[in-house]
């Protein structure tokens, strides 16, 4: 009983939404748009569940002070500040329980949610992402170490590519003669990204559609049970 | 009929005639809810006047079209270029109601705009024809997987071919035995309404398994709520399923933050605080796969990955010992399971896969020698 309802409820809502696809009529026109906005509802409440574990396992690490505390307490005190300022003040046009908290705009230029968002939240998250610069480096500095016939054709297609790109790799080829088009490296480049490139990529998402429809299908018909905590 | 009547006497406007097929017509839109009606029209190309000896071409500056509204009071709805034939309206259109329009030519040499009505009522369709292609395929690729599926359970034997990110979970889990370091699962910043993140949660219950059963210690930090609550359940239920309930610890999955580089600078910080023997990166990834993938290399983990996103694709397969590429994600769970009917419906997929390969070269070949049909019959309007 625990899983037959479950997976009853997945095979007719599955059947609904498949059919919602194909027939433009009441109710079916709005199903898909009700689902997601359950899912939403959903999604909110479930917010709390992660709060919770996020308190929960933060405040039992600076409890039991293991090693590097201190970190775990920096993140619990910034998640308790930023919520009151967001139950106290409101964000961009809402008001808080404090009201608008124009004192604090004087004196911040804005909410103090939006001040610290902007001021502090934004930056240390254009850092983390920023950091994907060297990684890209290091990494394609691995993937180029010429090793085999393959990482050759790899080192050569990414040179290629990377020289079309910049204004250095027109130059380079720019005294050929227009006849000789085809081989001026911004071409080659365009030509890397726009054939093999894309041909791969296109092979990968036509196999990952497929990979979905039968994954999709082994859920809705109940074979695959594992989402729902086990097998049987 | 009235179409073919070419250079027909239609029309008699303040003492000109105009020379030539006219028309204007309003139809349901078609495959629809009911929320829109086309406009269609023909006009004339010739006027002929009481002074002039000739018909003389007709240059039209613009149209409008006039929509009644519920007082029968004629309201502009869109004034439109000369050149185009048609027009959709789906402002304020309600099924089951009647619409009536007004179309007005304006023309160099006309002193008064032709002028036209016609009038429809808008109907919800119960089948969008224009989808039939895609009912096709559907059809076609949940017909392989399911006679499959049914052929596996009558004890059909089935090759499926190796898959080294699969085989290489027990080595994974057997180095953090050994180690005495955690394995770490990563489920991606997906949530739940996405096929990849439960692709990749199907994956964590058979992990799960062999980590309870090996005594190793699996640490799940997620992105999403909803995923939180499944992939505690999944886990639990692994645990009890290898016989060691009391192993099982809901903290070590835990909710790290909705924020995408917020929970690749979680994560990447317990990568770097517990060395978990083992990586596995599974699901949706965008921008912080490779931050998360190479922080394990530099660990020194054993990583596998595995998402249906191309563009970063070629970032774990740089950075990980082992890929799962776009499908592979998908067939894990049934490959791990070794249940017939789950390998049953992988063997369908490649059927489906050689049904495509099928089309494209046929699709290929008809566009080469100039037979698009193939490409009319297959494309989505």
């Amino acid at each position: 009983m625990k899983k037959t309802v479950p997976l009853g409820i997945t095979f007719l809502v599955g059947l609904i939404v498949i059919s919602s696809e194909f027939i433009p009529h009441k109710p079916f026109n709005y199903i898909n748009e009700g689902l997601e906005n359950w899912f939403l509802i959903i999604s909110s409440f479930a917010i709390i569940l992660g709060q919770l574990s996020l308190i929960k396992v933060n405040s039992g690490k600076v409890k039991e002070k293991v090693e590097n505390w201190q970190y775990y307490l920096v993140g619990l005190i910034s998640f308790g500040v930023m919520v009151l300022c967001g139950i106290l003040w409101g964000t961009e046009d809402a008001k808080g329980l404090a009201g608008n908290g124009d004192k604090l705009i004087a004196f911040f230029g804005q909410k103090p949610f939006e001040y610290l968002f902007s001021n502090i939240y934004q930056h240390l998250s254009s850092t983390m992402f920023a950091l994907l610069a060297f990684f890209i480096a290091s990494a394609a500095y691995r993937a180029f170490i010429i090793r085999s016939f393959e990482s050759n054709l790899l080192m050569l297609a990414a040179v290629v590519v990377m020289l079309g790109r910049t204004s250095i790799g027109t130059s380079l080829t720019a005294w050929l003669p227009q006849g000789w088009r085809w081989v001026h490296l911004p071409n080659i480049a365009d030509f890397i990204m726009n054939y093999p490139n894309n041909a791969a990529q296109r092979a990968i998402m036509i196999s990952a559609a497929l990979g979905i429809v039968g994954s999709s299908l082994r859920i809705l018909l109940g074979i695959e049970r594992s989402y729902l905590g086990g097998g049987d | 009929m009235r179409r073919n009547l070419i250079f027909v006497f239609l029309f008699l406007f303040e003492g000109s005639f105009v020379w030539g097929v006219q028309e204007f017509k309003a139809k349901d839109h078609p495959s629809d809810n009911g929320t829109a009606i086309d406009l269609f029209w023909q006009l004339p190309r010739y006027v002929k006047t009481a002074s002039q000896q000739e018909p003389v071409l007709l240059h039209y500056n613009s149209f409008v079209i006039e929509k009644q509204d519920s007082l029968g009071n004629w309201i502009k709805l869109k004034e439109l270029h000369p050149e185009q034939t048609h027009y959709t309206d789906s402002d304020n259109i309600a099924p089951g109601q009647n619409f009536n329009y007004r179309f007005l030519a304006y023309a160099h040499e006309l002193k008064q705009p032709l002028t036209f009505e016609a009038q429809t009522v808008s109907f919800a369709q119960w089948f969008d024809y224009k989808k039939t292609p895609l009912l096709i395929m559907i059809v076609l690729l949940c017909g392989a997987v399911i006679y499959y599926i049914l052929a596996a359970k009558k004890g059909r034997d089935l090759f499926i071919r190796k898959i080294n990110g699969l085989e290489s979970m027990d080595e994974a889990v057997g180095r953090a035995t050994e180690k005495g370091k955690p394995i770490l699962f990563v489920p991606g910043i997906g949530d739940l309404d996405d096929i990849q993140t439960i692709a990749g949660l199907t994956i964590l219950s058979q992990l799960a398994y062999k980590a309870a059963t090996y005594n190793a210690d699996l640490l799940v930090p997620v992105s999403k709520s909803m995923v939180l609550s499944t992939a505690r359940e999944i886990v639990k239920e692994a645990y009890l399923k290898a016989g060691k309930p009391d192993m099982y610890n809901q903290d070590k999955i835990f909710y790290l933050t909705d924020d995408q580089f917020g929970y690749v600078a979680g994560i990447d910080g317990i990568m770097i605080r517990e060395q978990p023997a083992a990586n596995f990166f599974l699901g949706t990834f965008y921008a912080e796969a490779l931050i998360l993938a190479e922080t394990g290399f530099g660990t020194g983990a054993m990583q596998t990955a595995g998402t249906a996103q191309p563009h970063q694709l070629p970032f774990f397969v740089v950075t990980c010992d082992y890929t799962l590429i776009g499908e592979e994600l998908f067939a894990a769970s049934a490959y791990l399971s070794k249940a017939p009917d789950q390998l049953g419906s992988l063997k369908g997929q490649d059927l489906g896969k050689l049904v495509i390969v099928v089309f494209i070269i046929l699709g290929v070949v008809l566009e080469i020698v100039g037979i698009p049909w193939l490409k009319t019959l297959l494309t989505l309007e």
